[in-house]
């Protein structure tokens, strides 16, 4: 069987599972919602503040909603021991940590299609001029985010305090992705010229290269017994 | 033609050395039944077998190779551990059909059926594992780790959570597969292990205390000797 | 070490701890260093005394990116070959490493107040620095509640190598996101050693030598009695199974 139909497999038994209950995607959404009313609660930006806050909101909302998600996806395997069952199937473990990486990622970029446009509303900035740059740093960012981000929450799912365990693991490991992230949109929304905002672009391309060839090659240590 | 040698196997947790130098081997098709205290390592030796935990020290062969260097050779083992390895959000089929399909069986949706046949869920294949009894659950697991027909069942208390007539169709299904498949358990009825196998192992912290052909004596012989071994009557 | 007056007899027959030595030799060392720090070395033109913490800052930072540098290699190692005695050597260096860093950012601190008139200020160097404490008191805390004693070692050793993978990317993210909002006062800490007077350069190197010395010496103390815990623990479960068992019969009867 290839490596591409066993990611293929996983995934497609991660979607099922989540589109039969919706369940982590019901939490991270209105999590992300919440959390970025909580934000104006507590800044009540001016429609000028709104604009420099907002790339902050969007990046903290997101490093937070992440965190549900990838704790819910390992607690799935965790139940009924099926990591084990995983690790007695006869391909690579690291390719278990893809088809999570995978269905982690879709489920955060699901949640962020739907908050930007909140986002955008609640906070009153227009969003649709830059939203191909936009995209394009999202989705660097949100691969940086999940690849540590499965990482540990396939360690921290095995320990006492796991809930508690895996931001405290991702944010200081995160810290490149959530800084390039919101210094790069800061500057596409201020509109300022793509050299200023490469070497952020640049920043999150290393270190999604690095974190998903690591985290590929290391999970089997994660995960063994 | 030896299907599963471990040899002088040692698995320490941090400092505590869970085994100490355990051997054993099973021929092929042969049953090996395994008995032993809880915290004797039962579990530990078979998660080692199955390739899913390394030991500290030691060897473990499938048909002569390490599985560790020929991570396919995993394709030769089929586990019913304490846990179901079941999705319960998933149905009995789609389980099965998990399975199967990631096992590379390229005729998945035939076998898949034919094993919840087997384990009398025929009827209830497209229901959700999670509305099924505990019994259900467990025949289902059975039926998982048999679902890619592998050489090797290595089967940890199977038979925990069966009803009468469950672990009489099972005992049935182990009995059709005795000589030509090679079966591991670990249980804690001597009985029923004794009557399932060629070989019976006592297992006391972590050694081999006893091994034996099942010529070598009836129950209540074993029964004798798993007391003295182990203090207390099994 | 010795706490017993017949332990001090025996050990001293046996004659010196080179553990003993090491440390001795690091704080006269150590002292030595001081006094060059306050009195040999020349007051700094604009930042007088209080210049002299750097003496302290420096080893300790330096101390500290060294320990983490030996966590990861002995992560790698412990992956590698599965040997107990790499574990204990990047938890015991982790240790020390926290400490010394939390020295780091406190003198740092005592530093800025006076040279900057802030005890924070989120200098590229500063902050990197900050991360790295976060990532290894984080390690430390799954070394605490990380479950059994296999995995938790496995789960530090994972962090050690991709902790210390994200320090450049940590301190290239930070320098890039500095730079588009430059401090009032920037004050770069690469004056040093370039420009320096020999004076000042021997006190730093004689307190950096100082202080590896010192950490050599905590870490072969640390790992030594880790070792011992772990032969305590060991003993303990021997102990515990030879009382639960009641004597093996000998039989191992041949099969067939």
């Amino acid at each position: 069987m290839s490596a591409l139909a066993v990611v293929r497999q996983l995934l497609w038994k991660d979607l099922l599972l989540e589109l039969r209950t919706r369940e982590i995607l019901t939490a991270m959404t209105v999590f992300a919602m919440l959390v970025a009313v909580v934000f104006n609660f507590a800044f009540s930006p001016s429609p000028q503040d709104a604009l420099r806050l907002l790339p902050g909101m969007l990046w903290v909302t997101l490093a937070f909603a992440s965190t549900l998600g990838l704790s819910r996806s390992f607690v799935l395997e965790r139940d009924q021991q099926c990591l084990e069952a995983l690790r007695l199937f006869p391909f690579d473990p690291g390719l278990i940590y893809a088809g999570k990486l995978l269905s982690n990622l879709l489920a955060l970029l699901a949640v962020e299609i739907l908050l930007l446009p909140a986002l955008a509303v609640i906070a009153g900035v227009p969003l649709l001029g830059h939203i191909g740059a936009l995209a394009a740093v999202l989705l660097l960012g949100s691969v940086g985010l999940v690849a540590v981000g499965t990482l540990f929450s396939a360690m921290s799912v095995n320990t006492r305090i796991r809930e508690v365990l895996l931001p405290v693991l991702l944010f200081p490991l995160a810290a490149p992705v959530l800084i390039s992230g919101v210094r790069s949109t800061l500057g596409i929304l201020a509109g300022r010229p793509w050299a200023d905002v490469l070497p952020g672009v640049r920043l999150l391309v290393a270190f999604d290269v690095i974190f998903v060839v690591v985290g590929y090659l290391i999970f089997e240590y994660v995960v063994e017994e | 033609m030896q299907a599963l040698a471990v040899r002088d196997i040692t698995k320490s947790f941090g400092p505590v050395r869970a085994l100490r130098g355990v051997t054993l081997t099973v021929a092929r098709g042969e049953a090996l039944a395994i008995f032993g205290p809880n915290g004797a390592g039962k579990t530990t030796l078979l998660k080692i077998a199955s390739t899913l935990m390394r030991p500290s020290s030691g060897q473990v062969l499938l048909f002569g190779a390490d599985p560790s260097q020929a991570p396919h050779l995993r394709r030769l083992i089929g586990m019913v551990s304490h846990h179901s390895y079941l999705y319960p959000g998933l149905t009995g089929l789609e389980n099965l059909l998990f399975t199967a399909r990631l096992y590379g069986c390229s005729d998945a949706e035939a076998r898949a059926e034919a094993m919840l046949a087997a384990v009398g869920l025929a009827g209830r294949g497209g229901d959700l594992v999670r509305t099924y009894s505990r019994g259900m659950t467990q025949r289902l697991s059975i039926a998982r780790a048999l679902v890619h027909d592998p050489q090797i069942l290595l089967l940890d208390e199977p038979y925990t959570g069966l009803d009468r007539s469950s672990a009489a169709a099972f005992t049935e299904l182990l009995m059709a597969m005795r000589g030509s498949r090679t079966i591991v358990l670990t249980t804690h009825s001597i009985e029923q292990g004794v009557a399932l196998s060629d070989r019976v192992a006592i297992l006391v912290d972590g050694v081999v205390a006893y091994e034996a052909g099942n010529g070598a004596g009836d129950v209540r012989t074993i029964e004798r000797v798993y007391a003295e071994c182990v203090g207390v009557p099994a | 070490m010795a706490t017993t007056l017949t332990e001090r007899r025996s050990e001293a027959a046996r004659g010196a701890d080179w553990r003993e030595i090491l440390i001795w030799a690091g704080t006269a060392l150590g002292v030595a260093g001081m006094y060059m720090a306050i009195l040999y070395a020349p007051e700094e033109a604009t930042m007088s005394h209080a210049q002299r913490i750097f003496y302290v800052h420096v080893p300790s930072a330096w101390v500290g990116f060294l320990a983490f540098g030996v966590v990861f290699a002995a992560s790698v190692g412990f992956l590698w070959t599965r040997r107990r005695s790499f574990d204990l050597a990047a938890h015991a260096s982790t240790e020390i490493g926290v400490v010394f860093t939390t020295l780091a950012i406190a003198s740092g601190a005592v530093w800025g107040k006076s040279a900057w008139g802030t005890w924070w200020t989120w200098d590229p160097r500063l902050t990197t620095t900050f991360m790295l404490w976060f990532i290894y008191v984080v390690s430390l805390m799954v070394r605490a509640y990380g479950g059994s004693g296999g995995q938790s070692a496995r789960f530090a050793a994972v962090l050690g190598i991709v902790g210390f993978l994200d320090i450049p990317l940590i301190h290239l993210s930070v320098v890039w996101w500095r730079s588009l909002h430059p401090l009032p006062v920037v004050v770069s800490s690469e004056g040093f050693g370039s420009g320096l007077p020999p004076e000042m350069l021997y006190a730093l190197l004689v307190n950096v030598a100082a202080f590896t010395l010192l950490y050599v010496a905590l870490f072969s103390i640390r790992r030594a009695q880790m070792g011992a815990q772990d032969a305590i623990a060991a003993q303990r479960d021997d102990d515990r199974r030879s009382t639960f068992r009641r004597g093996l019969p000998g039989i191992q009867e041949g099969s067939r």
